[in-house]
């Protein structure tokens, strides 16, 4: 059952990282999110596998988890971790709510759609245009009309 | 509940620190400490400006791990005051807009002694960001 949380503000994209922080997945979700080509994003997304990390080493107490949430003016980044340590994380505009709950349903989609595929290879790009992609941009789309 | 107080220049110098209730550290694995939270701000700009939406441009704010939030404020001259608390904090942009606004500028920028870019000794300012902080932690509960 997907989940349908009250939200204003819409998604901007979606990035997943592999275990060793390299990007296996990207979608944009609106017009405004930002203009990068795909060398950009690859960095920025490991760029940000490394930041969230060493904001743990920063921690005053540990153990303490990698950066979760960051919140700028223009875009908020919700970010989740599962427990092998593919990490999803999504930008949206700053009104946004709910997107760790967003986040846990595309984990859900993974789990389903990308792992029970017995042709998927673990830390390999995940396939666009796939069942993963469809569940997913329909999942978006009624998120997107709940504004 | 505070954690730490750090004021960096431009350069990333540390200008001013503050902790509140930390385990103890040795002086080096301290000064390590700063430099990895300048570096990890530093990097975290440059990536918040790239990622910013169009017709927005960066303008971090805070970013929270599942023990902490980090607040930052970036002033024009590019001081940038650096404020760890717990999770329970709310947005502290104006919080930290006052500290500058209030005390920073009334007690150094306007003080004849205080010279730029070196480590802050100065008694009132310090007084001024104790009570300050008193205040906050006493309004937090």
């Amino acid at each position: 059952m997907a989940y349908r949380p009250a939200r204003e503000g819409n998604l901007l994209s979606l990035y997943i990282n592999n275990r060793a922080g390299g990007l296996i997945f990207h979608r944009d979700f609106s017009p405004n999110a930002a203009k990068l080509d795909t060398n950009e994003q690859m960095q920025l997304a490991s760029t940000f596998s490394g930041l969230a990390l060493i904001m743990g080493q920063l921690a005053p107490s540990r153990p303490s988890s990698g950066m979760q949430l960051l919140e700028a003016d223009g875009f908020l980044l919700q970010s989740f971790d599962s427990p092998t340590g593919i990490k999803f994380f999504l930008t949206a505009e700053p009104d946004a709510k709910g997107l760790d709950l967003v986040l846990r349903e595309v984990y859900t989609y993974y789990a389903d759609y990308v792992l029970k595929n017995p042709f998927y290879e673990m830390d390999m790009p995940i396939q666009k245009g796939g069942k993963f992609c469809q569940k997913l941009d329909r999942m978006v789309a009624q998120v997107q009309d709940r504004r | 509940m505070l954690h730490s107080f750090h004021i960096f220049n431009r350069k990333g110098d540390l200008l001013f620190y503050k902790e509140w209730a930390r385990a103890p550290r040795s002086a080096k694995a301290m000064a390590d400490d700063h430099k990895l939270m300048f570096g990890f701000l530093f990097s975290l700009k440059q990536l918040v400006n790239k990622m910013a939406p169009r017709g927005s441009g960066g303008g971090l704010h805070a970013c929270s791990t599942s023990t902490y939030k980090l607040h930052y404020f970036e002033t024009a001259s590019g001081l940038r005051f650096v404020l760890c608390t717990g999770l329970a904090a709310g947005d502290l942009r104006e919080t930290l807009r006052r500290l500058y606004a209030d005390i920073y500028v009334e007690t150094l920028t306007k003080n004849p002694l205080h010279r730029l870019d070196e480590p802050i000794t100065c008694k009132s300012f310090e007084q001024a960001v104790d009570a300050f902080f008193a205040s906050l932690q006493q309004g937090q509960g």
